[in-house]
């Protein structure tokens, strides 16, 4: 049980509105470690504005935001991310035009020397990349070759690693299958079980039943900035989960 | 992309595999830096044998070349700071205009009596102003970078002719003099300047974080946002080492030519736009290299240089040096 007894992400009563336009109307839902938490909801239902208000990019209007158990309030990605948050975007982050150790160390670049003369430490972060790499067993030919040359599911997975690393404890991901192949979904799914066996609490945003079905442990159902279910995934069906998006069942909590 | 899937397959083969030297090449090859890289140090010995062979009793002679690396060092020190804008994406119009308004705070500065070494800080100091002045607008006002730096570019202009009241200033100094036509080793002064600037800039754009900020930054300015790099702080600072330099080299102007002129010498801005493209930088940020700018320098004065040599008149040499901007651009553009 005590792993239950600590949420990583615990959101209470969050609300957010653009103008006269009510993006969420009180959520509340959370996120426990060593598990994939999966979102899912019609577009506009207020998945991203959710993810948004959680990873610092928008202050929630009302509501509470736990992490860990201790209340936080994020005015700015870094906040969020000093808390461990870290968020793996749609578009994926990367500079195509550096080299892969170059994107992960990317702003967090490890130095040597003293003083005001500090100077990169490229062969400790050409290691630590690699490490980091295996740590989640993704092979990539080479740590020096630029992010341009790599295919869609190498992409992610750096950007995945890059999340997964430096200590995060929530790793956000807006639909990181979406513009992957069978086979490379295939490995950035395993590469996000992986992840949730290394104790990481796993926000999924996904529109593919299947995929959350196969991933999540939990389920959350948005619809029109209100949180329709909670539920555990063995306990549900694609069937059912269609039925909450679009309206056609009643919510259930 | 064949072999990488195969190997991809196992991930037994997970740890890293020391490539040999032949692979090194040939991973380097496939990267179409290695060739912009490259191309220009081939261009550049080739217009040099062209011309040696043409001309060989006038041009391959240790006092043309000697001209040549004179010639190219202040357009190389202007190159360097052209370089830190176009890697961020931007570009720096007012170079020409701000070294004249360099030359002009120098000049003002001697004639009032100032020692060398504070008129040299002064006019550097006026370079860094208009540098700032341009950053500070293009990031923080979010303008482009071309028209703001069009704009200094008449600011400066103007301010260097309200300044010196139109006139040229003779500069009669001992040091600047012997700094013009020393030499040591067969290596000019002005050409060692220039190379240790070459030298620190590749070493701040390739070995510190902040020129690992300034290239995440021209390659992707919203990743390097999300990731939090101050781009606005990366942009300020491109167009104030730009300024900076261009300040500093009228200093290395004046002593060549021994007064401060109020008039714009417009071909350098054309000289280092040219240099960095066919220096292998990319137009459209993230890609840098200093030594490529560097070389491509060296390649366009060997250049006019020979056509002075063979007797192409000066028109023609500004019409060539156009044409093989416009080509080189066009080369990069199809890679």
């Amino acid at each position: 049980m005590s792993k239950n007894s600590v949420n990583a992400i615990e959101v209470t009563d969050i609300k957010k509105s653009f103008g006269s336009v009510e993006a969420l109307r009180g959520v509340s839902l959370y996120a426990k470690p060593g598990e994939v938490t999966a979102i899912v909801g019609d577009n506009g239902a207020g998945k991203s504005t959710l993810i948004k208000c959680i990873s610092g990019v928008y202050t929630a209007d009302e509501g509470s935001i736990h992490i860990n158990g201790e209340l936080v309030h994020f005015t700015t990605p870094e906040e969020s991310r000093s808390f461990g948050i870290e968020t793996v975007y749609q578009t994926l982050g990367l500079i195509e035009d550096l080299t892969i150790w170059q994107n992960l160390f990317l702003n967090r670049e490890k130095l040597k020397g003293v003083g005001p003369f500090k100077i990169l430490n490229k062969s400790a972060m050409r290691e630590e990349s690699a490490a980091m790499l295996k740590n989640l067993d993704v092979y990539i030919p080479s740590i020096k070759s630029r992010v341009r040359g790599l295919s869609g599911g190498q992409r992610q997975a750096v950007a995945i690693c890059r999340a997964a690393g430096w200590g995060s404890r929530v790793v956000i991901m807006d639909e990181p299958t979406a513009a992957l192949g069978v086979r490379e979904t295939a490995k950035v799914e395993d590469l996000i079980k992986r992840m949730k066996d290394q104790g990481l609490a796993i926000l999924l945003i996904s529109h593919n039943f299947d995929q959350v079905l196969r991933l999540a442990d939990q389920i959350w159902v948005m619809r029109q900035g209100n949180v329709m279910a909670g539920m555990r995934a063995k306990e549900t069906s694609g069937d059912e989960l269609v039925a909450l998006i679009t309206g056609a069942a009643a919510g259930r909590k | 992309m064949n072999q990488t899937s195969k190997t991809a397959t196992s991930s037994a083969q997970a740890e890293e595999v020391a490539p040999s030297t032949l692979e090194k090449i040939r991973l380097a090859s496939n990267d179409p830096f290695f060739w912009s890289n490259w191309i220009v140090v081939v261009a550049f010995i080739l217009v040099v044998l062209v011309f040696g062979f043409i001309a060989p009793e006038s041009y391959l002679t240790r006092y043309n070349l000697n001209n040549i690396l004179v010639a190219s060092s202040i357009p190389a020190i202007i190159a360097v700071g052209q370089t830190f804008a176009v890697t961020t994406a931007g570009i720096d119009l007012s170079v020409s205009s701000t070294m004249t308004l360099g030359a002009v705070v120098f000049g003002l500065a001697f004639t009032n009596g100032w020692p060398l070494w504070s008129c040299a800080i002064a006019g550097t100091i006026a370079g860094l102003i208009c540098g700032v002045a341009n950053g500070f607008i293009i990031a923080k006002r979010k303008i482009s970078d071309f028209i703001v730096t069009l704009g200094m570019l008449s600011v400066a202009a103007g301010l260097a002719l309200v300044f010196s009241d139109g006139r040229p200033r003779q500069i009669v100094s001992e040091p600047l003099a012997h700094m013009a036509i020393g030499e040591k080793g067969n290596i000019p002064y002005l050409m060692m300047i220039a190379l240790v600037i070459v030298v620190a800039a590749h070493f701040f754009l390739f070995n510190t974080r902040f020129g690992t900020h300034i290239l995440a930054t021209g390659g992707d300015p919203d990743a390097a946002r999300a990731m939090g790099v101050n781009i606005d702080l990366v942009k300020i600072t491109v167009y104030a080492i730009s300024g900076t330099l261009a300040g500093f080299a009228a200093m290395l102007t004046i002593s060549r030519i021994g007064s401060a002129e109020p008039a714009a010498n417009t071909s350098i801005l054309l000289n280092s736009v040219a240099a960095v493209v066919l220096g292998g930088v990319s137009l459209f940020g993230g890609r840098g290299t200093i030594f490529g700018p560097f070389i491509a320098t060296l390649l366009l004065q060997a250049l006019t240089n020979g056509l002075t040599v063979v007797g192409v008149a000066a028109y023609y040499q500004y019409v060539s040096i156009g044409l093989v901007v416009i080509l080189s651009a066009a080369l990069v553009r199809t890679k």
